[in-house]
């Protein structure tokens, strides 16, 4: 409530403290919260719903599902599933299986196992080389989607590629990255990428840690791998939990493998993301495309929901 | 036998570090070699002859100085506009006025807005777009990533706006400014350090986006540096390799520095867990 337009005529001398004074009115509030909300419910809100209702018609851009589209219920759903084509290359059901090994082993092998790996490798120690090292990680991360897909490219062209003549200088051999090994090729990539995140999360995890647990734990002489599985890791649990879930939700989402393999060859790295590029907007089929966005937006829901009560019962727990 | 030990276990250090070095760093050499090669191809060496042409025939492309010089700036700078003032008002109204529950409400925003993103939210985002007749229009790319980017700079924003002293504004009621009055001359000038933070931010996002301009612009004179940068092809439909790097380096260039200034200026943040 406005307090400076509603003044309470009576004196309240039964209160001790004063009340916190209300600083922005809710009127004004609400005033400088509409045009942010305005946005937020267009572009954020509104299409949750609106790719719910495209899913079950059979809108197009061009044709006559463009301009008058029809309900279809739950037709663009069966196509998906349908039971003699949903595991073929290029169908939904094959790009949910190449989609959860690149989540698996880019997200929760690669960056997370590593990105703890370097924040525990680099933990206590200070100077250059761990700046460079973080550096160099951070490069990785921060610049841009299509700079990096195009330095890949090159590094893993097969005649000519950084990584072939360094396996040749070696005599391991070349392999050929793209055609042949391409779902590793972009998993990979996806560690490289962003290996940062977690690296930093970890090491504030780790800076947070009182430096008297792990004195006691040098005293009675256990050694790296001990104090990391039975001090480190149980303190630092609530970090890996959100870790863990943000870099999947953004895995799970990314489209930047498209701009090194375009989904090929014959749809071997064509994870749902670039799947639902494809029939929304290759094919223009806005219907199916949309119900394929409606799944995966429920599954980034589960992934969210998981990650809020497993939040909250650890604070349960912590209190 | 210690001091051999201590050795053995430094020089195993400097061995791991060096390996993860290389490992990020290898990817990205030809990157920073080939642009001033002559005669470069996708093989990494140092430069061979060195030369400065290959950034002059980039600026001899009108298309793709356009894009870089000013697509990419406009819609950068528009989409930073808008969400750091929007943010900033957003933030400060979540923080001072009287609403319960703001907390878990803009958590919940930046979980859903990372919930409702990438390719699964294309299809309505472009059929809004199209519904108001910004399809290939820069405006519609200015308005599709301030609408995804604002959940987190206003997350962002919270931290600062919340670490503000109450008594600030408090003894300017007391004197009697207004609420207008006591945002622009009080609270503006203590947030600016976040205001920084989340144009940076947001500046470097779009800057970087590829795939929100890809799908919602047509015209080759719209197109920002992301998308332009495929535009260096020879006739056969390979590559030029030499103008594609010059042009990446240059392209790739303001968001080292931008990061660098944050880094210098500010120091590195965590908030939440956002991507910067």
């Amino acid at each position: 409530m406005d307090a400076a337009a509603r003044p309470d005529p009576r004196p309240a001398p039964e209160t001790p403290l004063p009340e916190r004074r209300t600083i922005l009115p809710l009127r004004t509030g609400l005033m400088f919260l509409a045009p942010a909300a305005v946005f937020i419910f267009a572009f954020i809100i509104l299409p949750f719903f609106w790719v719910a209702v495209v899913s079950f018609t059979n809108r197009s851009l061009t044709g006559p599902g463009a301009l008058h589209p029809h309900f279809v219920g739950l037709k663009n759903y069966a196509q998906l599933f349908a039971p003699g084509t949903f595991l073929q290359p290029g169908q939904f059901g094959s790009s949910l299986l190449i989609t959860a090994q690149f989540v698996f082993f880019s997200a929760l092998i690669g960056q997370a196992v590593l990105g703890l790996f370097l924040a525990w490798f680099f933990y206590r120690r200070e100077g250059w080389v761990k700046q460079t090292v973080q550096t160099l990680a951070i490069g990785a991360w921060i610049i841009p989607d299509v700079v990096v897909a195009f330095a890949w490219s090159a590094f893993l062209d097969y005649r000519q590629g950084t990584l072939n003549h360094i396996l040749g200088a070696l005599h391991l051999g070349r392999v050929d990255w793209l055609l042949g090994v391409p779902l590793l090729s972009i998993i990979l990539f996806n560690t490289w990428r962003g290996t940062a995140f977690s690296m930093l999360l970890f090491s504030s995890a780790l800076g947070s840690i009182p430096p008297s647990h792990l004195e006691t734990a040098d005293v009675n002489g256990a050694n790296a791998w001990q104090k990391l599985r039975d001090i480190v890791l149980p303190l630092i649990r609530t970090h890996i939990v959100t870790d863990l879930i943000l870099i999947t939700l953004w895995t799970f989402n990314t489209f930047t493998p498209f701009l090194i393999t375009g989904g090929g060859p014959a749809f071997k790295t064509e994870v749902v993301s670039i799947l639902t590029y494809r029939i929304a907007f290759r094919y223009f089929n806005f219907g199916s495309g949309s119900a394929i966005g409606m799944i995966m937006m429920l599954i980034n829901l589960a992934f969210a929901l998981v990650y809020l009560s497993l939040l909250r019962r650890q604070q349960g727990a912590a209190t | 036998m210690r001091l051999l030990g201590l050795v053995v276990s430094r020089a195993a250090f400097y061995a791991v570090a060096a390996v993860f070095a290389c490992l990020f760093a290898l990817p990205l050499v030809w990157l920073v070699f080939a642009p001033f090669d002559a005669r470069a191809n996708l093989f990494v060496r140092l430069p061979h002859p060195f030369t400065l042409a290959n950034f002059g025939k980039v600026f001899a492309n009108g298309f793709a100085v356009r894009a870089l010089f000013a697509n990419s700036i406009i819609q950068g700078v528009g989409a930073m506009l808008l969400v750091t003032l929007l943010a900033t008002l957003m933030a400060y109204a979540l923080s001072r006025a009287p609403i319960r529950g703001t907390d878990m409400l803009s958590y919940g925003l930046v979980l859903f807005s990372s919930i409702v993103t990438g390719t699964a939210a294309m299809v309505p985002l472009f059929l809004l777009i199209y519904a108001m007749g910004l399809i290939d229009t820069q405006l519609g790319v200015i308005l599709v990533f301030t609408g995804g980017l604002l959940p987190a700079a206003v997350f962002i924003m919270r931290d600062f706006v919340d670490s503000i002293p109450r008594s600030y504004e408090e003894s300017a009621l007391v004197a009697g400014a207004s609420p207008w009055r006591m945002f622009l001359d009080i609270a503006l000038p203590i947030v600016r350090p976040g205001m920084m933070v989340v144009a940076v931010w947001t500046f470097v996002n779009v800057w970087g986006g590829f795939f929100v301009p890809f799908i919602l612009l047509r015209s080759p004179t719209n197109m920002p540096a992301s998308v332009a940068i495929y535009s260096f092809y020879t006739e056969g439909g390979t590559p030029i390799i030499t103008l594609t790097t010059a042009y990446s380096l240059l392209y790739t260039i303001p968001v080292l520095v931008l990061y660098l200034f944050v880094n210098w200026r500010y120091g590195f943040r965590f908030f939440g867990g956002i991507k910067s």
